[in-house]
């Protein structure tokens, strides 16, 4: 078998690579299509649980949260449920919500900005030190970010950004990883494109905004998306830079209602509810380009 | 590369600027180009990414309680103290622990889901949904709903109710570690949220696979599933497979979220990042102690990074380009 295998390899770019996944499943029995979907199933069956608590306890009462006996799904929905985290005066989450949209969309838009630009140049514009610049960002992918966070707050503190939006966006916006997607990305760009738009006597300046910006939308929307869900879920930084609840994102309200000393368990269910919204609201309309996006991106990393 | 083939097509005009110099302005010419575009990140990458490092570095060797600019140098004590703390120690074996299990896990859960929904004829979309869905949550969503309801270690859990129907008595699942039942808590929860992520990955690389070597294999005689996948399919993933460990390698060293939510307040189950929080952060603020801690958190991980790159051969993965 192993030795069939490399000669079968040279022959495959004849035909097309694509049309692999579901012609494969022509020749199996139906037995075996049975199984796979009662496997699948099961599977997707733990998948959806926790989503099926977070509803359900989101829309009871406690009493029916802590009762004796299991309730499926309320009877009687608690539609009340949603206002209260927003009424509760032990944690500001409404003040949270506004936050964590603030940071992430502010994180989104830098990132973007600083990042393509500097992958753009690193991939397109020749310059004789490049290649020693482009090491020097490939060094910070080898320091985990996470374990930069303790001198990280020392700068930040330093620079008296605790409890600022700026402290808790400008620290993030400068990543090593999301520079070089950018950079891959536009090595494969077509360059026919960029000298069609030279020879209409357009600089690299010029030439990215109307010409390469346009043309890498779905790029674009993909790191995008990636971009927005980590800035909106990320936990650390915000916990270190958000010393006083006013400038709490909302993982760390969350978090607080973990150790708080009562527990109101509808409350702190809706409020986990609606902290997810948003991200699946991006999710459904986004998938496309987010499902693109990883396949594109996560393998080389 | 890019210059040649820039040059080539616009030779018959601007034959002189290929000498090197800049052409006529500052619009045509690559050094300036290069700083504007790379500029801003470059001055960020300094501030916020060079410079805490080597701060980092520097107040390891002080010690820096309650301060930032020390004046005591004391050496290496900052990582002697380290090394001897049972604590970090102990926090190295937890993340060993962690890692021996996560990782394990979500490369057989998230390829075995691929490879589940890549052969679906229907609903395929909607059970990759479903299986990717949980990548929207954060960890600190998904500990409270563990922590909160599913493993609930009073009746009313979930766990502790299915299990109650059987006959067995309530689990202390977080409160306890002995069993260290924390440790399927943990785990489960950070299944949930990864595992469809790597899946997309392996569905990406799985639709990479020509579908002749499937027909071929077929020719010579090989048994549709075990023996196609044995010898086709997983050979054909290696280089996802590779990355996809090394990036869940990468991701359990830096577990933090979930920890500090599921285990709050107890002293068993921290791994290194959340015993730097503490050690930093926390009622001591000793950064020179949280300094030396990070080097050799990065130190280690570089180590393993290059070590595993190595026996897993990335250089494989790169022809497949």
């Amino acid at each position: 078998m192993t030795t069939t295998a490399p000669e079968v390899t040279k022959t495959a770019p004849a035909g097309g690579p694509r049309g692999t996944g579901r012609g494969r499943g022509r020749g199996r029995g139906v037995m075996s299509s049975t199984g796979l979907y009662l496997a699948i199933g099961v599977a997707a069956f733990f998948f959806l649980i926790p989503f099926y608590v977070l509803i359900r306890n989101a829309l009871s009462t406690d009493a029916q949260i802590t009762g004796e006996e299991w309730t499926l799904f309320p009877t009687d929905i608690q539609w009340g449920n949603i206002t209260e985290p927003f009424d509760d005066p032990t944690v500001d989450f409404g003040q949270s919500m506004v936050n964590s949209l603030i940071v992430g969309v502010l994180h989104t838009v830098g990132t973007l900005l600083v990042c393509s630009l500097a992958g753009y140049g690193l991939a397109r514009i020749p310059y004789r030190h490049a290649n020693k610049v482009f090491y020097a960002v490939l060094f910070t992918l080898m320091v985990p970010t996470a374990v930069t966070f303790v001198p990280g707050f020392v700068l930040v503190s330093s620079l008296g950004w605790i409890d600022s939006y700026r402290g808790l966006i400008i620290p993030g916006l400068f990543s090593g990883f999301t520079c070089f997607l950018f950079r891959q990305y536009f090595l494969g760009f077509p360059k026919e494109l960029e000298e069609a738009a030279r020879v209409d006597g357009l600089g690299y300046w010029g030439a990215y905004w109307r010409v390469v910006v346009p043309n890498s939308l779905n790029f674009f929307a993909a790191i995008a998306t990636i971009t927005f869900i980590n800035g909106w879920n990320s936990f650390l930084w915000p916990l270190v830079i958000g010393q006083d609840p006013s400038a709490w994102t909302v993982q760390v309200a969350l978090s607080s209602y973990m150790t708080n000393q009562t527990v109101n368990y509808h409350l702190i269910f809706m409020a986990t509810a609606i902290s997810i919204l948003p991200l699946l609201l991006v999710f459904l309309f986004l998938q496309r380009w987010l499902v693109q996006g990883i396949a594109q991106t996560g393998i080389k990393g | 590369m890019s210059t040649t083939t820039k040059l080539d097509l616009a030779s018959p005009a601007p034959a002189k600027p290929s000498q090197g110099r800049p052409r006529r302005g500052l619009r045509g010419s690559g050094t300036f180009n290069f700083w504007l575009f790379t500029g801003p990140f470059l001055i960020g990458l300094l501030i916020f990414v060079y410079v805490p490092i080597g701060w980092s570095i520097w107040l390891s060797f002080f010690e820096a309680r309650f301060t930032v600019t020390p004046s005591t140098f004391v050496g290496f004590d900052n990582y002697r103290f380290m090394l001897e703390n049972d604590n970090f120690t102990g926090a190295l074996g937890t993340f060993t622990v962690f890692a021996a299990i996560i990782v394990p896990t979500t490369w057989a859960l998230s390829l075995g889901l691929a490879l589940m929904v890549n052969r679906l004829r229907f609903m395929r979309a909607f059970f990759r949904s479903v299986f990717f869905l949980p990548t929207a949550c954060s960890y600190v969503a998904a500990s409270l709903i563990w922590k909160m309801s599913v493993f609930n270690g009073v009746r009313f859990g979930l766990a502790n109710t299915v299990l109650g129907w059987f006959g067995v008595e309530n689990i202390a699942w977080l409160a306890n570690p002995d069993p260290p039942w924390y440790w399927l808590v943990i785990v489960t929860a950070r299944l949930w949220l990864q595992s469809g992520f790597y899946m997309i990955l392996f569905l990406a690389a799985l639709q990479n696979i020509p579908g002749e070597l499937y027909e071929a294999a077929a020719i010579d005689g090989a048994k549709r599933g075990w023996q196609t996948f044995w010898y086709i399919t997983l050979p054909q993933l290696r280089a996802t497979s590779t990355a996809v460990i090394l990036l869940l390698l990468i991701a359990a060293y830096q577990a933090f979220d979930e920890f500090f939510n599921l285990l709050s307040k107890t002293t068993w189950g921290r791994p290194p990042l959340v015993e730097l929080y503490y050690t930093a952060l926390g009622d001591n603020q000793d950064y020179g102690a949280g300094s030396a801690g990070a080097v050799i958190l990065t130190l280690l991980i570089v180590v393993v990074t290059l070590f595993q790159g190595k026996i897993m051969g990335f250089g494989r993965g790169e022809e497949s380009k």
